[in-house]
């Protein structure tokens, strides 16, 4: 099927949020749709799917122009989005949530068989067999629960998806599972639009690319005949200089030592140093134990086995109070459910850590509260009109730099990131490299987990790998290959 | 209007709805607007308003404390059996409020050490105390304390015309007010309430906030029993029963979000005070009591639906 956007115009009371935009997409073809956070992506995509309506312009479909006014009418026009947050009900089975609101019935009975029978067939249609429809949604992988999604949506007919990030959270063996089921969707004629960061995953699966900048359309691409620079170029409207800001900090001597470290779970017998100045890379496959690596050093797992020295003194870090007082901090992976709270402003959540430092007698004082939080803004250069909004107002991009905020009040020896750049754009990420950078010259010893190899091999000095809890490899970053990362992280070899 | 123009608007709800009450209420009934009844409303919201001061807080933290009415009836009795016995009653009074604080740190622990829903391990204490509260009093009232200071305590006026209990409400709700405005302590209920996943990751003391937060409950709910105690020369082992649905009422009218991080004690205030002047003014007019629960029930509703749709 055919889709012509042209000339959307959407604002949110005074906010214009897209302005004449045009897109197209032909069934067959995989499109990604780039742009930084805000420039008017999902909105877009939300108008198609029938969630909002457009101020002005048209969409057409295989010639005749639709009026698509909610997410029921898309759905009947063959259009279905899956959702970065995936939708299925945790406690229900699998076929009950493929089936839900058209569960085959007999006088208002559900017929199981037919619902089973059905349920496997299409499962078994788009490689995942191995998918029990009687096992509840929430015990499956993330890869298995977006599959069942995709299940859902053409078990509705739908010839174009929408799919917002849909890698996020996957597995690099679930990827590689998620792009042969498009490559076989695309093979069917199904259209798909690929909402996404990544730039590495949109050259290897997308035939086109479309970019948005501030709610405008600033072009369409042919994949095979663009390149990351012209992309990002797009995507920013500026040179952002290096993709990766080099440092040239020396690291001076080690801040954090860590001998046979092991957790109540799977990690085991883990071992590295880091030096003032330094950032160690960690890699590894999801689920392979890098958080808990970064967890268990800040004291919320239990620490079962091995030693860690700071600075050359032992220190037991049993909680994160402990590890707080002891000079670590922790950019965790989540900042939704972990980094933020949402509903306190932005400067509640950039002096949560260091509180009573503003305070006498455990009364906070407001200046100089605000003065404080004035500094970070002005070193981290946040992009907010006020302190006092709330955080979850802000960008994804600006929101992780108040998470940065929250440890820097005070600065920390050791920084323990966990994907600092996650659903972050690219003009976002080079900002919070260049922070990385800074810390690291201010003498910041930093171990650094991230799931975009590009990202590690450009920011680490050395590179760890963890493979199901242990390490399997310790890489110089000058000299790490993506096989040979690859490689360790799958246990397929062991690297020195 | 400014979005900024439109929160204070909506935080102002609850003050605005107290008010325009109490103008109906003087326009029906001739009695209503009196320094005197008025008075009298402030002092019949005192009980409720300080177990509500408490109640706020555990409501920030997204918990629920039920046991409130059972903890007035056990230090209420624990107080005046122990001022039949001879303790000195000042003596007696203080031992009763770190009586309830104590109570509620069993529920604090319950909840944070034993992870169970906070519903549940109140209504658990709440059956166990007040069961305590009827053993200890063989099961009828203790009358009679014969002291002119702690009938003060209750019964008592600063300057012949403010009651007592009301001062107590005063220096309470400024009191909370400071402490969530402007401490540390206020700031990490609201992020514990907000996220408590996030407030951990930032080294705040979640577990100590919790039982913090449940022994003041237990205090302030034995301080309302020291207040009912006192105005009535009578310690009764059923007192209390209901209170806590009124003072989830009143710090739900105040704008505070059930699911936590979200709210403030001066709305809380006017919760309490405007269930009052509900009751007062029902009263004056002579509706019958029937119809008053009808119609408290009604604003209830009404005020926490205007609240929704205002905040869409």
């Amino acid at each position: 099927m055919n889709v012509v956007m042209q000339g959307i115009s959407k604002a949110f009371g005074p906010v214009r949020v897209l302005e004449q935009v045009d897109f197209a997409i032909a069934g067959g073809e995989i499109h990604a749709l780039m742009g930084e956070n805000g420039a008017g992506k999902s909105t877009l995509m939300k108008i198609l799917s029938g969630v909002y309506r457009s101020d002005a312009g048209s969409i057409v479909i295989d010639g005749k122009p639709v009026d698509i006014r909610s997410t029921r009418q898309a759905e009947a026009c063959g259009i279905a989005i899956i959702h970065q947050e995936l939708n299925l009900i945790p406690q229900l089975s699998v076929m009950e949530n493929l089936f839900l609101g058209r569960e085959p019935s007999r006088f208002g009975v559900i017929d199981s068989a037919c619902m089973r029978r059905e349920a496997q067939a299409q499962l078994a249609s788009l490689g995942a067999g191995n998918i029990d429809p009687e096992a509840e949604a929430g015990s499956l992988s993330i890869g298995q629960q977006q599959m069942v999604e995709i299940a859902k949506a053409l078990a509705m007919d739908a010839r174009l998806l929408i799919m917002d990030e849909p890698t996020a959270a996957l597995t690099e063996r679930e990827i590689d599972t998620l792009f042969g089921l498009m490559q076989a969707l695309k093979a069917r004629g199904v259209a798909i639009v690929y909402v996404s960061h990544r730039m590495e995953e949109i050259f290897r699966i997308c035939d086109k690319i479309s970019v948005l900048r501030d709610g405008r359309f600033v072009g369409e691409r042919v994949i095979a005949r663009t390149d990351f620079d012209e992309v990002v170029h797009m995507m920013v409207g500026r040179e952002i200089g290096d993709r990766f800001p080099r440092r040239t900090v020396q690291p001076g001597a080690v801040r954090l030592q860590v001998d046979g470290l092991a957790d109540e779970h799977h990690v085991r017998d883990i071992s590295f140093a880091v030096r003032a100045g330094e950032v160690l890379g960690v890699a590894g496959l999801m689920g392979a134990g890098r958080s808990e690596i970064l967890k268990t050093l800040f004291g919320l797992n239990r620490r079962t086995a091995g030693t860690v020295l700071l600075d050359g003194e032992a220190v037991s870090l049993h909680s994160p109070g402990a590890a707080i007082a002891a000079g670590l901090a922790f950019v965790t992976e989540d900042r939704k459910s972990q980094g933020l709270v949402l509903g306190m402003s932005l400067r509640e959540n950039a002096t949560l850590v260091h509180l009573p430092q503003y305070a006498r007698l455990g009364v906070v004082s407001d200046a100089a509260e605000q003065q404080a939080v004035a500094g970070l803004i002005e070193q981290l250069r946040i992009r907010t009109r006020d302190a006092e909004l709330e955080v979850k107002s802000l960008s994804g991009g600006n929101q992780q730099k108040v998470v940065f905020a929250k440890w820097l009040a005070q600065p920390p020896k050791v920084l323990l990131l966990d994907e600092p750049t996650r659903g972050v754009d690219v003009g976002g990420k080079a900002e919070i490299y260049h922070i990385i950078n800074q810390l690291a010259a201010a003498g910041v010893a930093i171990v650094m987990v991230s799931s975009e190899l590009p990202e590690v091999m450009a920011m680490s000095n050395r590179i760890l790998v963890i493979h199901e809890g242990r390490q399997t490899g310790l890489f110089e970053a000058a000299e790490a290959t993506q096989e040979g990362i690859m490689a360790a992280a799958t246990g397929t070899a062991h690297a020195a | 209007m400014t979005p900024k123009q439109k929160a204070t608007l909506q935080k102002l709800g609850p003050f605005i709805a107290l008010v325009l009450v109490s103008v109906g209420l003087a326009v029906l009934s001739p009695d209503f607007l009196t320094v005197a009844n008025l008075l009298n409303v402030m002092r019949q919201v005192s009980i409720n308003a300080l177990i509500a001061f408490g109640m706020t807080l555990v409501i920030l933290l997204g918990g629920i404390d039920l046991s409130v009415g059972s903890i007035l009836a056990l230090s209420s009795v624990g107080i005046a059996t122990l001022i039949q016995s001879g303790v000195n009653p000042m003596l007696a009074t203080l031992l009763g409020v770190i009586g309830g604080g104590v109570m509620g740190l069993l529920n604090g622990l319950v909840v944070s050490k034993g992870k169970v829903a906070p519903f549940i391990a109140t209504l658990a204490s709440m059956t166990i105390l007040r069961g305590l509260a009827l053993v200890v009093s063989g099961g009828s009232p203790i009358t009679g304390f014969n002291s002119d200071l702690f009938s003060m305590l209750g019964g008592g006026y600063v300057a012949g015309l403010v009651p007592i209990p009301v001062v107590w409400m005063l220096i309470m709700f400024g009191l909370f007010a400071f402490l969530l405005k402007k401490t540390v302590f206020g700031r990490h209920v609201y992020a514990t309430g907000g996220n408590e996943e996030a407030a951990r990751l930032s080294g705040v003391k979640v577990d100590q906030i919790k039982l913090w937060v449940y022994t003041v409950s237990g205090a302030m709910s034995a301080m309302a029993g020291v207040v009912l105690t006192s105005r009535l020369n009578s310690a009764q082992p059923t007192a209390g029963s209901g209170y806590e649905l009124d003072a989830i009422a009143a710090v739900v009218l105040g704008g505070t979000s059930l699911t936590g991080g979200r709210g403030w004690i001066f709305g809380t205030l006017m919760g309490a005070l405007l269930i009052g002047v509900l009751n007062n003014g029902l009263n004056l007019l002579g509706v019958s009591s029937f119809y008053q629960q009808v119609i408290k029930g009604v604003v209830i509703l009404l005020a926490v639906l205007i609240d929704r749709s205002g905040k869409k």
